[in-house]
């Protein structure tokens, strides 16, 4: 096993093995705490271009499973670990994650102290940094993290999905969006339209009841094509749902600002409240940027509260059928407690089409 | 929230296998929380060795029962506005609901989880209906209760069957079956204990999954952990080896079967904490899973969660029960977050239980579905290999863990010749294949011998990646052991995969030192990592921390503090439990009031001693010489305290401080003076102080010619004890020889101490405290049962009721010539015996014994406090020997034989017992009735078996026969028994023993519960009968009929019951404070004072 590094902007360095693919790599260094659910994280296209921490010291125990992929391959530009798994064990496995990140060409910088690292990126916040082969001083890192990286992850053209009988269409914005999405609307009976993140939905062809804006990587900010787009979907009184990017989206349509937050939120145990009800839930999150609050204007309303730093969660519209949730309803990885998200959207669907 | 002024808490009672030292951990976290409230407490609990029973937790404490019958006495005087049932284990849980309509006569309000919960969770029928409600599956399973039933239901169901019994702790009366004649075998015994029992599919190598599950009164729902068995179905969860988190399960297994757990948990409005265990099926494509239970109470599962996350479960499941929402809570461990989160963990954890089997004759090694185990131990580590091995050591039966594993086996399976491979590859396949409380070691010995994974899992149905990982170990074993020189780069792997320098020193045959020194000049350190419940992504404000080898440590300068760091008792065990721990909180909790700061180092997740909130840092540690060094070394301490966690961390004194480490109280060297045989007795010799003959001897002739000397019989012991038993007294030549045939490894390193046993003597104790070597306290207390009976299950009067002043004063001035010799300055124990006014000294130990809770809290002066002071240096006001107090207490042993099937309940010098209970009296006859009641005897109804062994017995019971049959029990007796009855003009009914197979049999009348008390007395210095009356004692433990074997403690119950019965006595309902009040106007209080 080859010696590897870890060097973070600020010359900080943690020494490791490279496994995976022998190469190096840059990112964004950031760290998730879920502790299950790894190759659901891995294909998440939202970590597109991020050097993804976990924070679980073992990783790959039960392989890699292919029923358990959000998308085709890995976004991450390297992951860090303490220890992989080498001899995983479930019925299942297709791969060891060694082999599956060999596959998708990610390095994977193993036996460096994440914990460690982890409360660096909680005190600092995150930042750049690469994985190399040697101990190198003086890099020129590219920081990506605030441009719009949506394009990259998202789909080159129109897809339709759908299984079986469906009882309506649904718009789907892709800006990196994780297969679970699409498993929640077809497990519904909903047809899915998926488009390019900047696609005119006035050139779709297909009649759809409703839209969907997917989660994504990047700065919200930067995908002004799309925000102009749903502007006009809102002002249509189309249903529309919003999930991570796709909630920041809607709100940046509705006018409101988002901002980047010190080190995300990234881990399948993040609590919301509620605030209509008071009702509480454990989330599913993947974030770096999020919606202020203060700046959401009349008639949207904050919908969702962390329990934990109070930010926003979620945004709804007093008048229009406008939800979003800066969480992840899908689940995969992480807790299934806010499924309904998807219900509530379809009876919004449901409403608007009998009005 | 409801207006609570006073809410009682129902404590477990004395320790008994399935109901351990968790509940201490759940009641005191319970107490903090209503305190925290301004709700005044009152609580009941026997257990006089709990934290929860000192003072400062609860307003009111009344040592009595955890019995409807006395519950319902102590509400109607009490009168609380509520209730909390779910802190005290099953035996709570069972009194609650047997008190239901009264509590609702009372109005008294059920915290928590509503009593139709609780009974819907209780009921196997009802349960399942209610998952059926929900579409939630459980196993197959049909409830009966007669043993056709049960025959039937399993012809239904299929073969093999699980039967389990409802309304039971720790699967009690449970086992697999694979065909009927086994069934009724199972069904018939487990009919006995319970009403109503369970016919289950049984579901061989599926995977067993637990998850956590906490529920406010609005439906906000979290888990907050998920464990997984490494043991497959069929295993006791607390018989086996756990994780947490789970290791092997996809996201989508997990989340299911976490979806599940909300709907159900919502389903049945649980409020508080419960837990939920599921099998998995390993081999399907969709989750295949069946609900095995739901706990509605705090568990031992509970508080393993709790230690392995942080995540303070039973202070959030009392403050729930008052009605407070989770939102509304903090993450004590943040005090930032919010309660309402799960915890995300950064390490894993391993339990491995602790079995005692050893000290049980006449029993297997076999685990399955009823508890055996008597302790269990938590690791944390950064990979699974570190927390494993850990664990291995940490359940301290051999300091080199899984290093030693062909050792132990042969040492316990000495019939097996393991060197013949054939024979010694078929054992350890056979031992892998059938659950038993050494299959680890058998796994490391077979992959050590190139059994592969696969193999292993096909024939053991443990998941693959727990054998790879163990694979790792024993590979490495070989690379440590082969390696012609060990780098740094090896080193420092062989220690990331948890092995200790002792054990890489054993693989290396080279010594602890020098691998020390090497990892030291390599820089091989171990770093200090917090559990903080959100891997790190906010920063913790508690100091729970553990050490690993995996992480590289940052070097930091450690504070200048008054640190003090204090050892605590480690894994529960027969012989060392809960009392321990007593005494490590009660001295950090006063260091603490004196400004120090603490830090204690344990590693047993059912301890008061390891919550968040007892000292400033916490080490969830080994108790090992290495580790402790290690902690030292890093923390730079004023000192160590290890009088306080039993002769584990006693024994650690000398080498500690050979090491250079400050050992505060008595001098080490000192301590050892005690525990040297040789040296103790060439003390005692020039103190004068009479000690029985003994002699250590490695000859098997000299022991022979030395025995001849004293005379029979003698006392005989291996100096050198691997892991407890081999005790033993030996009667006459015959039983020598047998004895040192058994005795497999006698030789110049293992001799064996012969000493002559006194028969007939009193045995006295005294806990003391001194301070230079001036004694400053001393507690006397007197055994019941006459030498020869363990002193851990002996029944302890204090004060002394039947002492000689002479005898008093000699003791007195023993005690006191000992502490001045040893210039002792802490806690220390003497135990003497006591014949015609001569005293001799059998034991002495400078450590706090097992006793000193009881001592304290009957007495009121609180040992541990005074003996902090004194191993602090401080001056400490002496206080008067309490010998005449207006009450009395007495101690009574917890039995837990029914769990350890055919082990026999005879009374020996090797400790049995797993618990006591303590109780108050105007009279050592009330205090000793309400203490055993305490542990689950019941006083009988109608009739009573008599079988007095020898004719010495006879005579000296015949007055309490006479007793007996004048309060009108009808008697039933064993053949010669009943003839000396009648010639004594005693009518009895003749029952034949079990192996004359003649009726009216003792077995029929014990099954068809026909006798209410068994009085059984073996001579104990006739073999024959041992044997003979076997059969009684474990059929009266085998159908749950209370026994009594000692003479000297049926005498004083009959005694006691003939009182009672004839209202000479009663059991009043008075708390601890009622007994003390009288004295606190004579001011025994505050005796401290500072000298500096």
């Amino acid at each position: 096993m080859k010696s590897g590094y870890l060097i973070l902007k600020d010359g900080t360095v943690f020494e490791g093995k490279i496994q995976g693919c022998q190469k190096e790599t840059q990112g964004e260094v950031v760290f998730t705490t879920g502790m299950t659910g790894y190759p659901e994280t891995l294909t998440d296209p939202s970590y597109y271009g991020q050097i993804l921490t976990f924070t679980y010291p073992l990783i790959g125990n039960y392989g890699i499973l292919k029923e358990a992929l959000e998308s085709d391959k890995i976004h991450l530009s390297g992951v860090v670990v303490s220890e992989i798994c080498e001899q995983p064990s479930h019925y299942n496995c297709q791969f060891s994650i060694h082999d599956w990140c060999l596959k998708n060409n990610v390095p994977v910088l193993t036996d460096i102290d994440t914990r460690m690292l982890t409360e660096k990126l909680r005190n600092h916040g995150t930042i750049i940094g690469g994985i190399f082969f040697e101990k190198k001083k003086n890099i020129e890192f590219k920081d990506v993290s605030g441009e719009n990286l949506a394009k990259h992850v998202s789909c080159r053209d129109v897809e339709i999905y759908a299984d079986g009988e469906y009882k309506k269409s649904v718009l789907l914005y892709d800006c990196g969006v994780k297969m679970s999405i699409i498993r929640s609307l077809l497990k519904r009976k909903i047809r899915v339209i998926k488009v390019p993140w900047d696609y005119d939905h006035k050139k779709v062809v297909d009649k759809f009841d409703g839209v969907l804006i997917s989660n994504g990587p990047g700065d919200p900010e930067k995908v002004t094509a799309l925000i102009e787009r749903v502007k006009e979907i809102i002002e249509a009184d189309i249903p529309i749902l919003g999930i991570c990017l796709g909630n920041q989206i809607l709100a940046l349509s509705l006018g409101a600002k988002t901002y980047k937050l010190k080190f995300g939120h990234r881990s399948q145990n993040q609590p919301v409240m509620d605030l209509k009800t008071q009702r509480c839930y454990i989330t599913s999150q993947n974030h770096g940027f999020a919606v202020k609050q203060e700046s959401l204007p009349k008639d949207a309303k904050e919908w969702f509260k962390n329990l934990n730093d109070n930010t926003c969660e979620g945004i709804y519209h007093a008048k229009k059928p406008v939800l979003g949730v800066q969480f992840h309803p899908e689940a995969n990885p992480g807790p299934t407690d806010t499924n309904w998200i998807f219900d509530l959207f379809l009876e919004n669907i449901d409403k608007h089409a009998k009005s | 929230m409801p207006n609570l002024k006073k809410v009682i808490l129902l404590g477990s009672g004395a320790l008994k296998i399935g109901e351990a030292g968790e509940f201490d951990y759940s009641g005191s976290q319970a107490l903090k929380s209503l305190k925290e409230e301004g709700i005044k407490t009152v609580l009941v609990n026997p257990n006089i060795a709990t934290i929860q029973t000192s003072k400062g937790l609860a307003d009111k404490i009344y040592f009595l029962p955890v019995s409807a019958e006395f519950v319902e006495k102590i509400i109607l005087k009490e009168k609380p506005d509520g209730i909390l049932l779910s802190f005290g284990g099953q035996t709570a849980l069972n009194c609650g609901l047997e008190l239901e309509k009264f509590l609702v006569e009372e109005k008294i309000k059920i915290l928590g989880t509503p009593i139709e919960s609780i009974k819907v969770t209780e009921d196997r029928d009802l349960f399942k209906q209610k998952l059926k409600e929900i579409e939630v599956k459980t196993a197959r399973s049909r409830a009966v209760d007669s043993l056709e039933e049960a025959i039937r239901a399993g012809e239904k169901i299929g073969y093999p069957v699980l039967i389990r019994s409802g309304f039971s702790l720790g699967g009690q009366g449970s086992g697999v079956a694979n065909n009927s004649s086994q069934l009724e075998k199972i069904a018939k015994t487990s009919l006995l204990h319970s009403p109503q029992i369970l016919i289950e599919e049984y579901l061989k190598g599926w995977k067993e999954i637990e998850y956590e599950v906490v529920r406010d009164i609005e439906g906000n729902t979290i888990t907050v952990c998920n464990m997984e068995n490494m043991d497959p179905m069929g295993v006791h969860t607390g018989e086996s080896i756990v994780v947490a988190p789970s290791q092997t399960l996809s996201n989508k297994e997990y989340h299911v079967l976490r979806e599940i757990a909300l709907k159900t948990i919502n389903h049945l409005k649980i409020v508080g904490e419960c837990n939920i265990q599921y099998a998995l099926n390993p081999n399907s494509a969709e989750v295949d899973y069946r609900v095995i239970e739901v706990n509605a109470r705090l568990s031992r599962s509970s508080a393993l969660a709790s230690k392995a996350t942080g995540y303070p479960l039973a202070f959030v499941a009392c403050k729930l029960g008052l009605g407070y929402k989770l939102r509304e809570l903090k993450n004590k461990v943040t005090q930032a977050t919010c309660a309402f989160f799960e915890p995300a963990l950064d390490y894993l954890v391993v339990k491995i239980p602790r079995w005692d089997l050893e000290k049980f004759s006449k029993t297997s090694f076999e685990i399955g579905s009823s508890m055996k185990s008597v302790g269990e131990v938590m690791a944390i580590g950064r990979n699974f290999e570190e927390a494993f091995q850990k664990a291995n050591r940490m359940i301290g039966l051999d300091q080199n863990g899984l290093v030693s594993s062909s050792n132990r086996l042969k040492q316990k399976y000495p019939g097996t010749n393991f060197k013949i491979h054939e024979e010694g590859l078929q054992k350890i396949i056979n031992l892998i294949r059938t659950p038993n409380s050494h299959r680890v070691l058998a796994i490391v010995e077979g992959l050590k011998r190139g059994i592969s994974p696969q193999e292993i899992n096909k024939i053991s149905h443990i998941d693959e990646w727990f054998i790879y990982k163990i694979k790792n170990i024993t590979d490495s074993m070989k690379i440590i052991a082969d390696s012609p020189r060990l780098d740094k780069e090896s080193l420092a792997k062989a220690k990331s995969l948890g092995f200790s320098d002792k054990q890489i020193a054993v693989l290396r045959k080279g010594k602890e030192t020098e691998i020390e020194n090497l990892r030291k000049e390599y820089k091989v350190l171990p770093k200090a990592n917090q559990i903080d419940t959100l891997a790190a992504e906010y920063p913790a404000e508690t100091n729970y921390l553990y050490l690993t080898y995996k992480d590289k440590e940052e070097p930091k300068e450690a504070k200048e503090n008054k640190k003090i760091i204090i050892l605590g008792s480690g894994v529960y065990r027969i012989g060392s439990s809960v009392e321990f721990d007593w005494c490590a909180v009660s001295c950090a909790l006063t260091l603490k009031k004196l400004g120090y700061q603490t830090i204690i180092i344990n590693n047993n997740p059912e301890t008061v001693s390891t919550d968040y909130d007892i000292c400033d840092k916490l080490y969830f540690e080994e108790l090992s010489f290495e580790t402790v060094k290690s902690i030292y070394e890093k923390e730079k301490p004023l000192g160590i305290i290890v009088a306080m966690g039993g002769q584990e961390s006693n024994n650690l004194a000398v080498k500690l401080s050979q090491a250079g480490l400050k050992v505060l109280g008595t001098d080490p060297a000192d301590i050892n003076r005690a525990e040297d045989r040789y040296e103790f007795s060439q003390l005692l010799q020039n103190l004068k102080i009479s000690q029985p003959e003994w002699k250590q001897l490695t000859e098997i002739e000299e022991i022979k010619k030395f025995t001849e000397e004293v005379g029979y019989p003698v006392l005989i012991r291996p100096s050198y004890v691997l892991s407890g038993s081999a005790m033993n007294v030996a009667l006459n030549e015959k039983d020598l020889e047998n004895y040192l045939q058994e005795a497999t490894y006698i030789s110049q390193d293992h001799p064996i101490v012969v000493s002559k046993f006194i028969t007939g003597a009193k045995e006295i104790e005294a806990d003391a405290v001194a301070y230079k070597g001036e004694i400053k306290a001393t507690v006397i207390g007197e055994h019941v049962e006459n030498a020869g009976v363990h002193s851990g299950d002996a029944t302890i009067v204090v004060p002394p009721q039947k002492i000689y002043i002479e005898t008093i004063n000699k003791i007195k001035e023993i005690v006191s010539s000992i502490a001045r010799s040893l210039n002792i300055s802490g806690p220390f124990n003497i135990q003497f015996l006591a014949k015609d006014n001569e005293v001799k000294v059998i034991e002495c130990n400078l450590r706090a014994s097992r006793s000193f809770p009881f001592s304290s809290k009957i007495t009121g002066i609180n040992l541990i406090e005074l003996a902090t002071y004194a191993i602090l240096g401080q001056q400490i006001l002496k206080q008067p020997i309490p010998l005449d107090l207006d009450w009395v207490g007495v101690k009574a042993p917890q039995f837990s034989f029914f769990r350890i099937k055919g082990a026999d309940p005879i009374l020996k010098v090797e400790m049995a017992s797993t618990g006591e209970a303590g109780c108050f009296g105007e009279n050592v006859y009330e205090a000793y009735l309400k203490s055993i009641i305490s542990t689950g005897f019941k006083l009988p109804k109608e009739s009573i078996l008599l079988s007095l062994g020898g004719e010495k017995n006879k005579i000296r019971f015949l007055e309490q026969a006479l007793m007996l049959a004048e309060l009108g029990y009808k008697i039933y007796a064993t053949h010669s028994t009943s003839k000396f009855l009648k010639q004594k003009g005693i009518a009895s009914e003749k029952l034949y023993k079990i192996h004359e197979q003649n009726e009216p049999n003792i077995k029929t009348f014990l099954e068809e519960k026909k006798i209410d008390l068994v009085i059984n007395i073996t001579d104990r210095f006739f073999k024959k009968e041992i044997e003979d009356d076997y059969m009684i004692r474990r059929g009266a433990i085998d159908c749950n009929t209370p026994l009594l074997t000692d003479l000297k403690a049926s005498k004083l119950f009959v005694l006691a019951l003939s009182k009672l019965k004839r209202g000479e006595i009663s059991l009043e309902i008075k708390s601890e404070q009622e007994y003390h009040q009288a004295e606190t106007k004579n001011d025994i209080q505050p005796p401290l004072f500072s000298d500096k």
